[in-house]
């Protein structure tokens, strides 16, 4: 949007001046601006779509931390009732909430089993399998001679993976689970009940997260390769410092100091999940839905999108073979340790065809 | 089960001594005290023989001869199980741990580390064997990776049947795992696959105490519903964990009272700590959170303090009885009985019938075995053919050759067959 602003000035050029209108004086400014009064109207009609995925193993608090990030009490409350499946299953549940008038439809998908059983290998498959998924149905309805105007995305914007807390380092599991989805979807590691660790076992396992994390080329999000412009990078940084947050999830309320929180209530204290002091779960809410929820989407659509198109239409030879063309190999499952090659830089076309 | 043995013996209830050495002394202060006074002295003389004084004598034995206990440990790593033994022991047997990177627990497999410690309180001496098991549960693939586990506390009871068995039993070094903590992770939604797995593997062959690892993250009403869903789990996959033995009618209220309290609370939820932090004014071991202070040593805040009680000061002893009575037992019959089906099958076809394992025969016993077959095989024989032939065969001059089929001969290999159909079954 810097483009529209660079010209403060009243600008005679690009209106015709009227001999009656004096110069330099109630010509005033284009109204350019007024542009992002229509975006945000025809946005509020059309309403925002957000689709994430959480994963981790069972008794994390996966479904806890959405009902608390998304305030949706409606989903069934997390239980020691359920037992986990046998293998790896993925539900998804849509909710559309509404806010100050803003509508955002929010689709969780929860993936219960996995790491669960003794024998874990593999048990990412499934859930690349999804994803990439989503990705072909949007891929399918863009190659449509008759598209929709507005294309239904079901594609997974953002994938919380939860550790567990051991306050040791990342498991060979993690490891070989983050390698792989990293490539395909924004990851964003959080420590899950995290209010089994003082502060210091904190600070020093998500160092070390941090250490493996670079050991292991695994690029959560934010992803420093994508950040535009120097602001982007300051902020961007200070979240990779703490990332991963440590988080702890609660949907009951109680009374701390006459204000009503929610929280955790144990015999030695209350667990206050919205106090920066007790757990980074404002960072997380704010990452995931206050600053980033857009450039999430954005990532998606722009890198991740459209790596998964291009490797299809060269499979599928639908590619026009020009100049410009570079053979890229569909990428195995072997080839964990040199990230893929990210072909378009994002931002290069913010084409907001179907959403905004 | 184990073939052909019958019911596991059951345990002799026998009443331990109460307390145990390892706590107070106030037993043999009692004792010690009957015997002070003069007036009482002529009485005891004259009505009592005197033995009440055996349990003191035990007791000053046990403690010139010091105690010893091995302890296993359990679960998957970040459990808080060497914070744990720290609390329980106040000792550091992890100083020079070094904890392997992510890298390194890649190519990881199950170890068996053992760590000894001795130690002294109160002039009673304890020896003290902790084994560690690193790298359980944490790989992606964890099939039978008890496997390790199982194979050492095996090989625990073979090293002490083999001592027992042997020449020299003046000091046997009793190296059999007693107990056996099993970490639960807390975050779970009751056991996970792997509990059950491991469970299954050694609950006929240790003392399982299950745990509730890290109870801090945990609020009362989910520590109640957890410790509802393992117990229910446990009964449902039939686990056989460490029972407390019931206490006599005779007891005290309160050692009822704590002894029925104690079983409410199995599977432990425990806390360990290292650390010693300040609370409300006085120095105790605990965690500090922004929220508040976990206290390690406070029955509202966890039941570390129960586990201590149970496995040092009032069960330690009980849980190396049934290691002993039962465990080893049914290891030690499991064994013999191996032995003796593998004699019986290698046993050659010479051999008489075998009832119990014994040696081939010698020439000279052969050579009697063979003249009786020959005779039964005449007298028999020709009773059973009946017929000009078998009469022939008996008495033809390739009589002098060992006949071909002697009667004892068939009833051995038709028992041979009945013993090896026994067996298949």
């Amino acid at each position: 949007m810097d483009p529209l602003r660079r010209s403060p000035s009243p600008c005679l050029s690009s209106r015709p001046s009227s001999p009656s209108t004096p110069p330099c004086e109630m010509l005033g400014p284009v109204g350019i601006e007024a542009v992002l009064d229509q975006l945000k109207i025809k946005a509020m009609k059309m309403g925002f779509e957000f689709n994430i995925m959480v994963v981790g193993q069972s008794g994390l608090g996966k479904s806890t931390m959405v009902n608390t990030l998304f305030k949706v009490w409606k989903s069934n409350p997390p239980g020691l009732g359920v037992p986990p499946p046998q293998t790896l299953q993925l539900h998804s549940v849509t909710h559309v909430i509404e806010e100050k008038g803003v509508k955002l439809k929010l689709t969780v998908t929860d993936t219960p089993g996995f790491g669960d059983q003794i024998n874990n290998d593999n048990c990412w498959d499934p859930i690349l399998g999804y994803i990439n998924e989503q990705y072909e149905q949007y891929l399918q309805e863009e190659l449509l001679i008759t598209r929709q105007r507005h294309i239904p995305d079901t594609r997974v914007h953002c994938c919380v993976y939860f550790v567990p807390p051991t306050g040791h380092c990342l498991r060979p599991l993690d490891i070989e689970f983050l390698q792989r989805l990293c490539q395909t979807v924004n990851v964003v590691p959080v420590i899950a009940r995290a209010d089994s660790l003082t502060i210091e076992e904190r600070e020093a396992f998500r160092r070390r997260i941090q250490q493996n994390l670079r050991t292991h080329c695994i690029n959560v999000y934010p992803q420093m390769c994508f950040d535009e412009d120097i602001n982007d990078r300051i902020l961007n940084s200070k979240l990779r410092d703490r990332i991963p947050f440590a988080v702890v999830g609660a949907d009951q309320e109680h009374l701390v100091n006459g204000r009503c929180v929610l929280g955790r209530k144990t015999n030695w204290g209350i667990i206050e999940v919205e106090n920066m002091a007790h757990c980074e779960f404002p960072l997380l809410r704010d990452l995931l839905i206050r600053s980033h929820l857009q450039d999430l989407k954005d990532i998606t659509h722009n890198v991740h999108y459209e790596n998964y198109r291009v490797i299809r239409l060269n499979e599928s030879h639908l590619l026009p073979r020009g100049p410009g063309w570079v053979n890229l190999a569909p990428a195995s499952p072997g080839q964990l340790t040199t990230p893929r090659p990210f072909k378009v830089c994002r931002g290069a076309h913010d084409d907001s065809d179907d959403e905004f | 089960m184990v073939g052909g043995l019958g019911p596991r013996p059951t345990r002799p209830r026998a009443r331990p001594a109460r307390p145990p050495p390892a706590a107070t002394m106030s037993t043999g202060l009692r004792y010690k005290s009957k015997l002070a006074t003069p007036e009482d002295k002529q009485d005891i003389d004259k009505q009592y023989v005197g033995f009440a004084t055996l349990p003191n004598q035990v007791h000053r034995k046990s403690v010139k001869k010091g105690f010893d206990f091995t302890l296993m440990v359990a679960g998957e790593s970040g459990l808080g199980k060497s914070t744990l033994v720290h609390s329980l022991f106040l000792t550091d047997l992890y100083k020079d741990r070094k904890l392997l990177s992510a890298e390194e627990r890649i190519s990881q497999t199950v170890e068996i580390l053992k760590h000894t410690v001795d130690i002294e309180e109160k002039g009673v001496k304890l020896k003290l064997t902790i084994v560690d098991t690193p790298g359980f549960g944490d790989a992606v693939n964890n099939t039978e990776c008890w496997k390790p586990i199982t194979d050492y506390v095996d090989q625990q009871f073979e090293q002490y049947f083999r001592d027992e068995s042997g020449l020299n039993r003046k000091n046997i070094q009793d190296n059999r795992v007693h107990c056996c903590l099993y970490f639960i992770s807390p975050f779970g939604h009751g056991l996970r696959p792997v509990d059950v797995g491991f469970m299954k593997a050694l609950h006929e062959k240790v003392n399982i105490v299950p745990l509730i690892a890290k109870a801090d993250c945990l609020v009362p009403s989910e520590i109640r519903k957890l410790k509802e869903r393992i117990r229910e789990e446990i009964d449902k996959f039939g686990i056989h964990v460490y029972q407390f033995p019931e206490c006599d009618s005779d007891e005290d209220e309160d050692f009822k009272q704590q002894d029925r309290e104690l079983k409410e609370s199995a599977p432990f939820a425990v806390i360990g700590s290292n650390t010693v932090v300040e609370a409300k004014g006085q120095r105790v071991r605990g965690r500090l959170y922004p929220w508040g202070i976990v206290e390690v040593e406070n029955q509202a805040h966890c039941d570390f303090v129960k586990l201590r009680n149970m496995l040092i000061r009032t069960h330690m002893h009980d849980l190396k009885d049934v290691t002993c009575d039962v465990h080893y037992e049914n290891y030690r019959a499991h064994c013999i009985q191996q032995m003796t089906s593998k004699l019986t099958q290698d046993s050659r076809m010479e051999s008489p019938i075998p009832i119990l394992p014994l040696p081939t025969p010698d020439a000279e016993t052969e050579k009697l075995i063979r003249m009786k077959d020959e005779e039964v095989c005449g007298a028999v024989g020709v009773a059973e053919a009946g017929g000009r032939d078998a009469l022939q065969r008996c008495c033809s001059p390739a009589r002098l050759s060992p006949p071909p089929r002697p009667q004892l001969r068939r009833m051995q290999e038709m028992l041979q067959r009945m013993k090896q159909q026994m067996q298949d079954q």
